[in-house]
């Protein structure tokens, strides 16, 4: 009885919490459900702020396909983005986890100085890289194609932190037990290492794809053939006309966006992972 | 070759084996961050267009032409703008929702939660977008705003240059609160409840317990959110292009925006002036880190 009571006297006193955490969570999810919306309505309607669901889905939808050049229309700019991001996760997984796992369980002072070295260039900011990158990716000829794209961002000092701080928890014995049963480095990495590991990859991964989803300076930068543009930057063009058809880019975000927020809630719990994974 | 490695012993395979797991990483952020930064800082002491491009005379000529650039300076001014208002709001903002959520006896925490990262599940350009259609002239917020009686007729948000600023502000902070609270939220789920139990048996209040206990233990994740923070806003580009395109007459533009435009937005660009600019942003990022570097090292 007296703890039926206690325990509503909490959810009392937590009333203005509930208030706060229902208004922000209000703020958070809005443009969300405006972003749905407004993909539903006409341009007129959306300018109205027109907040419940239109007809218009289906023009919407059919403008959206029209929208662009040939070569550079919704289908070929989510190709782009899909081919891009995935080729960057895979290449920066493995580079950064067989780093990774390098500096850890090799370690000795001189890689530990590399180490720190490394982590300097996280402070080299982006913009400072633009024109020497794009020097150099148009001597190798590789402007407008994914190895331009990755290449950049497939080794940061943040995603080998963050295999090497996830590496601590893999014991040295069993490496050793593996020496000792004849077993090369290379494949007590693939063999005993990475499949234990799986939590990290995928952690990892998350982080990597929604980063490699969502670049735009670089992109814009080496992707400067239309028919190599990405799907944000397929919305940004959309967006930066004189007249905007509003429902129609409202479409094209909603598309944008659909590959990230699934993303999120599948796996929302390895994205907070992968956030802070490399600062535990 | 074959027969040298043959000859390596049992350690010194191990050694070589170590040092090749770390060699691409390590190689590709020589090349694609090092070298990059090198050469921007040799070619801010150079000047012309493309094939012409000569050494300066005098070498700092590209240091000293940024004195009196005042669209830069108005860049820097709007960037460290956002960079005060925008970063203290959002990560108090986010240490308080992560307090409120780590309550055990809240219900509902996990839909909370997601609501409040999903901002996070939206790409920048995106959300420069949506914002962008909200705060429109002929937007939500202006029939909004004008139905309640506010505002008597539709008011141009984007195209005023302190309303622009806070719109700009308010996206951020909308993206990035929830970003931040799971840095917190991780925080606070180390810290034992013991810890509060005991803080309630002697009669701490909420505040009491959230300043003297939460905060301290929690230092080492707001110094690392705030020079994460302070790192990215300085770095702003994408909301600055999409949602004002730096406008009005760039009361909105970004450092990064103006080099970004400088470099490739008209013709080519003059590399070795933007170089320079481009290491204005570098020192002020290594400023940042190194003051970082200071404060985290008191953490024992």
């Amino acid at each position: 009885m007296t703890k039926k009571k206690n325990r509503s006297m909490i959810q009392r006193r937590l009333i203005p919490t509930y208030i706060f955490l229902i208004f922000w969570a209000f703020i958070s999810v809005f443009p969300f459900y405006w972003m749905i919306t407004a993909a539903t309505n006409n341009t007129v309607d959306v300018a109205r702020g027109v907040i419940s669901f239109g007809h218009d889905t289906v023009i919407n939808f059919q403008n959206l396909l029209k929208s662009g050049q040939d070569g550079a229309r919704l289908w070929d700019s989510l190709r782009n983005s899909f081919v891009y991001s995935i080729a960057q996760t895979l290449i920066c997984l493995f580079i950064c986890s067989l780093a990774g796992y390098g500096f850890e369980l090799y370690h000795d002072k001189y890689k530990d100085r590399l180490f720190g070295i490394l982590l300097l260039a996280m402070m080299v900011p982006q913009v400072a890289t633009l024109v020497p990158l794009f020097t150099m990716m148009s001597k190798m000829g590789l402007l407008n194609s994914v190895g331009g794209f990755v290449l950049p961002a497939i080794s940061t000092p943040f995603m080998i932190m963050m295999f090497r701080q996830n590496s601590r928890n893999f014991p040295p014995d069993i490496m050793e037990a593996a020496r000792i049963d004849g077993l090369p480095e290379w494949k007590i990495f693939f063999k005993m290492y990475l499949p234990v590991q799986k939590s990290t990859y995928a952690a990892a991964g998350v982080i990597c794809f929604m980063n490699s989803w969502n670049a735009y300076m670089w992109p814009k930068v080496v992707m400067a053939d239309n028919r190599a543009q990405t799907m944000p930057m397929f919305i940004a063009n959309m967006a930066a006309g004189y007249t905007v058809d509003y429902g129609m880019l409202m479409m094209g975000v909603l598309f944008c966006s659909i590959p990230t927020m699934i993303i999120f809630f599948v796996l929302q719990k390895q994205f907070a992972e992968g956030i802070t994974g490399a600062v535990k | 070759m074959e027969t040298k490695k043959k000859g390596l012993t049992l350690a010194g395979k191990q050694l070589a084996a170590g040092w090749l797991f770390l060699t691409p990483a390590t190689l590709l952020i020589f090349v694609m961050s090092f070298w990059p930064m090198i050469q921007a800082f040799l070619t801010s002491f150079k000047s012309g267009k493309g094939v012409n491009i000569h050494w300066a005379d005098p070498l700092f000529v590209n240091y000293t032409r940024m004195l009196q650039d005042t669209m830069f300076i108005q860049a820097m001014k709007n960037t460290f703008l956002y960079l005060i208002i925008q970063v203290p709001i959002m990560l108090i903002l986010a240490i308080l929702l992560a307090q409120l959520l780590n309550n055990k006896d809240l219900k509902f925490k996990g839909f909370f939660r997601t609501c409040i990262f999903l901002p996070c599940a939206t790409s920048l350009v995106s959300y420069s977008l949506i914002f962008k259609s909200m705060f429109a002239t002929q937007g939500l917020f202006n029939t909004i705003l004008v139905n309640l009686g506010i505002l008597k007729e539709n008011f141009n948000f984007l195209g005023t240059p302190w309303s622009a600023k806070l719109v700009i502000i308010l996206a951020l902070i909308w993206r990035w609160t929830g970003y931040n609270m799971v840095f917190y939220l991780a925080g606070l789920q180390n810290i034992e409840y013991s810890v509060y139990e005991a803080a309630k048996i002697d009669g701490a209040n909420g505040w009491k317990t959230f300043w003297n206990i939460t905060v301290p233990l929690l230092k080492p994740t707001i110094v690392m959110t705030f020079i994460m923070s302070i790192n990215g806003t300085l770095q702003l580009f994408d909301e600055s292009v999409n949602l004002t395109k730096g406008g009005p007459a760039g009361a909105t533009m970004t450092m990064s925006h103006y080099i970004y435009n400088q470099s490739f937005g008209q013709g080519v660009g003059n590399f070795g002036y933007t170089s320079a600019l481009c290491f204005v942003v570098f020192i002020l990022v290594a400023i940042l880190a190194v003051i970082n570097l200071k404060v985290g090292d008191t953490r024992d």
